[in-house]
């Protein structure tokens, strides 16, 4: 990390506590950032022609893995049979490599393309797969139960133009994580061309009679205008790779390549719940996810989209740094993440665990709070309200370009 | 499929045995339609037959004649190797070639599938669909996933104890439940050892089996992790066993109370407490009854659950003499899960499939994977079983089975409503994640990618998985051969009018969305019926 960036990066973690104003800001004070919203959304340019692209690492990857500080002999300590060895990592700084299954992902770091945000997690940890996973996805406190997703809640007060696709998309799985709750338009497919199929079973209604029918006819009117704007035809020059990772990042990129938009697109990678012989599984997931990545780039850059486009990985939780017996690792805390784009300055941020002083249940300390890293792509990508989507005010950190 | 004809069968005979010793009761028949909003909330889609036959049963008979139906036992067969005892993992896997791992592996997952369609069958075949709907409530409360266990065995077991305690003990359950070989596996508390805790049961026993979030707190999580030390399992037969030596027997102080407890004194600790029983009824509430529990409903069937010592048939019984369940405001408000919808839906409309399995895969494809909920938690289940790609799931499985008449051209003449090609429908499932084993990973790629150069071996086995998955689902569904003609013959009525409203009075707990239009045929009201919103409630 650069002495310029780290030195913005601490001033940012200083004023980053003065967060989360109250449990539940009074209603007035939701109430009036709501008509101010509205207010604005009248006369501003629609924010929604940047795309966020968010990948779930689903299971919590291994951090220390992922960015392995292989000049720190704790590290090699705490892991006698996982340690990647100092010959084998892809060097960033004098101190700092990536896995070697991340290769592929050089030539974007070395493009200063590709932040790499360490110690990313939040006060209070939850280390329950299911509950932790929620406070990411509703960008809530530890101890504060949200209904809805931090991107419902931000289309929810900043609606996305009628003519899109969908609000969000999300890819390959069935739970719609921060797109979920009443509020927004999102769409859940595995192929856009088999939604396409289908989607002509779905009938046009207004929404009406109790909640459960509601919602299913909501979703039925969800469908008819996401197909009215979706076609899925695209053909690309690039060679997408043969997984099912690969795959969803195609059909990301058919939905991108509408000429009517998408707000964000979720994809989903995993398990990366390495409690036994991590070694095999997390190479292997670590090199689906940097070669689906390359591929995304290639395809959105043919897409003139990569300057328009932010990608963002998020995991339930870190894992703790010493391994276990099983040669695995187990739930940990702070964890390690990715900013990928056109748009983002490239580096390190954040705080790399300090494994020297563990904290009594053996995991670190965060030192990036992961709704600043929302807030960045709220107010800087796509310059709207971050308050009420994050429950709180966050002080973005400056992983973007300006 | 043989046990259907008994399925059919014993309503009547138990009808006619009640009827008799009500004779001189006043209270009047039920009639079709609240026959039918009892039967699919207790049952999956209840068959013309049972509506017919129930329908003549005052409420109160109709509760007390379902409660009195209940089994402990499946009729179905269970698998060859379900009763097989010994070592969970042969000795020789230590020494095993890759070869040989990779064999042991596939048998396991192939006897997972075959776990799921031996289930699927038995809520097909089941005379009492209450059993069955239980069964799979206490599955996604105390939850296991073949994902971890990974002995297919284990799966069963504990299958047949959540179905021996459906409707009996809570309390005996929650015991049996905690020490079951598989959760003993799937919440580690093989790896809770006295000096070396694991709080992963000690926790979901509190917040998601007993307590609810909100009442202990971490103190007690760690607390009761001491108290659980020492369950084990013996690997030689795959049994639960106690180990003493693993036990910390010291002083533990759990929700305010301090002694030397073990893991059964804590079980004791928390049923004595009435948050369990609170918990325990509202979730039975959003089963049965509505999506928003009554606060003193609740307070009032608990304090009876409790008094009885926690017979289940005492809290199911008072639910479904509740005011709440039969006011006509709740009729449609709870969705169907995917196993409901289509059991349901096969069993609505008297098809009875020569194989299970593609039915299981369907239920996983919709967002169920039987044996494989998503976590500890379970399925989150009412609106979240909805989203555009498990509607269309839904609504392809519902095209494919009301069109699969000897595959005749999709019914014309309905407005807005353009079925897809049979082509088209051919080539498309959504039940790849069951076949490959992993539902949390994002489904396996579509067949045509796969020709697409794979880039290694795992890659081409799921691949290979997927469209032998989609392959099993498409045969299942051309073999069905749904008559509509025949089946709307076959319901109550003298005219055709009043056929099509029995069919009608069926299939939908509210008034279908998208009226049929009146010069419909069978096969287009059939269509209409099966493809409108309100099928999908119940």
């Amino acid at each position: 990390m650069s002495t310029m960036n780290r030195r913005r990066f601490l001033r940012t973690i200083a004023a980053a506590p003065l967060a989360p104003a109250a449990a539940g800001a009074s209603f007035a004070s939701f109430a009036a950032l709501a008509r101010a919203g509205v207010a604005q959304a009248d006369v501003a340019p629609n924010p929604y022609r940047r795309l966020l692209v968010l990948v779930e690492l689903k299971g919590g990857n291994d951090g220390l893995n992922t960015l392995v500080p292989y000049a720190d002999p704790a590290y090699y300590a705490l892991r006698p049979k996982l340690a990647i060895a100092r010959d084998d990592v892809v060097q960033l700084s004098d101190r700092a490599g990536l896995h070697p299954a991340l290769a592929p992902l050089a030539a974007a770091w070395q493009a200063r393309e590709l932040a790499v945000l360490q110690g990313v997690g939040y006060p209070q940890p939850n280390l329950s797969h299911f509950r932790s996973i929620e406070i990411w996805d509703t960008a809530s406190r530890s101890d504060q139960y949200v209904a809805e997703g931090w991107l419902t809640r931000t289309f929810a007060g900043r609606p996305v133009p009628a003519s899109f696709v969908a609000d969000g998309v999300v890819i390959g799985a069935n739970d719609l994580g921060p797109l979920a709750g009443e509020g927004a338009r999102p769409i859940s497919l595995t192929d856009p061309q088999q939604f396409l199929r289908r989607a002509a079973l779905a009938q046009p209604a207004a929404a009406a009679g109790n909640p459960a029918l509601a919602h299913i006819l909501k979703v039925e009117s969800d469908i008819v205008q996401a197909r009215a704007h979706l076609a899925a035809d695209h053909v690309f020059r690039t060679d997408f790779p043969a997984t099912a990772f690969g795959n969803a990042v195609k059909a990301a990129c058919r939905v991108v390549a509408n000429p009517a938009g998408v707000a964000a697109v979720r994809l989903t990678l995993g398990s990366f719940d390495t409690h036994v012989n991590q070694a095999a599984t997390q190479a292997r997931l670590l090199g689906e996810l940097a070669d689906g990545l390359v591929a995304l780039k290639s395809a959105l850059a043919e897409l003139d989209r990569w300057n328009d486009t932010l990608v963002l990985t998020y995991a339930e939780f870190g894992r703790r740094p010493k391994e276990n017996q099983s040669a695995g690792t187990d739930h940990g805390t702070a964890n390690v993440h990715f900013a990928l784009g056109g748009r983002v300055a490239g580096g390190l941020y954040g705080e790399a665990p300090d494994l020297a002083h563990l904290g009594s249940d053996g995991n670190p300390r965060y030192a990036l709070d992961f709704r600043a890293i929302y807030a960045t792509a709220l107010e800087r990508w796509w310059n709207v309200d971050s308050r009420n989507a994050l429950n709180g005010r966050f002080v973005p950190v400056d992983y973007l370009r300006a | 499929m043989q046990p259907r004809l008994f399925a059919i069968a014993l309503p009547f005979l138990a009808t006619t045995v009640v009827v008799a010793g009500t004779a001189a009761a006043v209270a009047a028949p039920m009639g079709p339609e609240d026959a039918r909003h009892l039967l699919a909330r207790t049952g999956f889609g209840p068959t013309a037959a049972e509506v017919r036959a129930y329908a003549l049963l005052p409420r109160e008979d109709a509760v007390a004649q379902l409660l009195a139906g209940v089994r402990t036992t499946p009729v179905t067969p269970p698998p060859s190797w379900a009763g097989e005892t010994g070592p969970l993992r042969p000795a020789s896997l230590a020494t095993a070639t890759p070869d040989e791992r990779k064999a042991f592996v596939q048998e396991q997952v192939r006897r997972g599938l075959a776990l799921r369609a031996w289930w699927l069958e038995e809520m097909l075949a089941t005379p009492s669909p209450l059993t069955e709907r239980m069964t799979l409530f206490w599955h996604n409360h105390f939850v296991s996933s073949q994902q971890k266990v990974r002995v297919a065995r284990l799966m069963y077991e504990q299958n047949a104890l959540l179905r021996a305690n459906a409707l009996g003990n809570f309390g005996t359950l929650l015991h049996a439940a905690s020490k079951d070989p598989a959760m003993v596996i799937y919440l580690d508390s093989v790896q809770n050892r006295k000096g070396a805790p694991n709080e992963n049961f000690a926790r979901e026993v509190m917040e998601l089996f007993t307590l609810g979030q909100g009442h202990y707190g971490e103190e007690d999580v760690k607390e009761a992790a001491r108290a659980f030390t020492g369950w084990s399992l013996e690997r030689d037969t795959g049994t639960f066993v106690f180990r003493p030596r693993l036990h910390d027997d010291g002083a533990k102080t759990v929700l305010g109370r301090s002694g030397a407890f073990d893991g059964d004194a804590v079980l004791d600790l928390l049923l004595a407490r009435p948050e369990t029983s609170e918990f325990v009824v509202t979730k039975l509430w959003l089963e049965f009854v509505s999506p928003t529990p009554d606060e003193a409903e609740v307070r009032r069937i608990a304090r009876a659950f409790r008094a009885s010592n926690y017979d289940i048939k005492v809290a199911v019984g008072a639910l479904l003499r509740s005011p709440a369940f039969w006011a006509p405001a709740q009729r449609g408000t709870l969705v169907k899960g995917p196993v409901d919808l289509v059991v349901g839906t096969l069993r609505q409309l008297d098809l009875a499939p020569p194989d299970a399995l593609p039915f299981a895969l369907l239920t996983a494809g919709m967002g169920q994977n039987l044996f494989a909920p998503p976590n500890v938690r379970g399925w989150p289940g009412g609106a979240a079983w909805i989203n555009s790609n498990t509607l269309l799931a839904r609504k392809q499985f519902l095209d494919r089975v009301a069109r699969n008449d000897a595959g005749a051209p999709p019914p014309a003449g309905i407005a807005a409503m353009k079925p897809v090609t049979a082509g088209a429908a051919a080539r498309d499932d959504g039940s790849m994640d069951a076949m490959a084993g992993a539902p949390a990973r994002p489904a396996a790629p579509a067949a045509r990618d796969a020709a697409a150069a794979p880039r290694n071996a795992a890659v081409t086995d799921a691949n290979g998985a997927a469209q032998r998955a989609a392959r099993a689902v498409d045969r299942g569904l051309r073999n069905l051969q749904f008559d509509p003609a025949r089946w709307v013959a076959q319901q109550d009525g003298a005219t055709r009018d009043d056929k099509l409203r029995a069919a009608r009075t069926l299939l939908l707990p509210i008034a279908a969305q998208t009226p049929v239009p009146s010069d419909a045929d069978a096969r287009a009201a059939v269509y209409a019926l099966l493809l409108d919103p309100a099928y999908q409630l119940r």
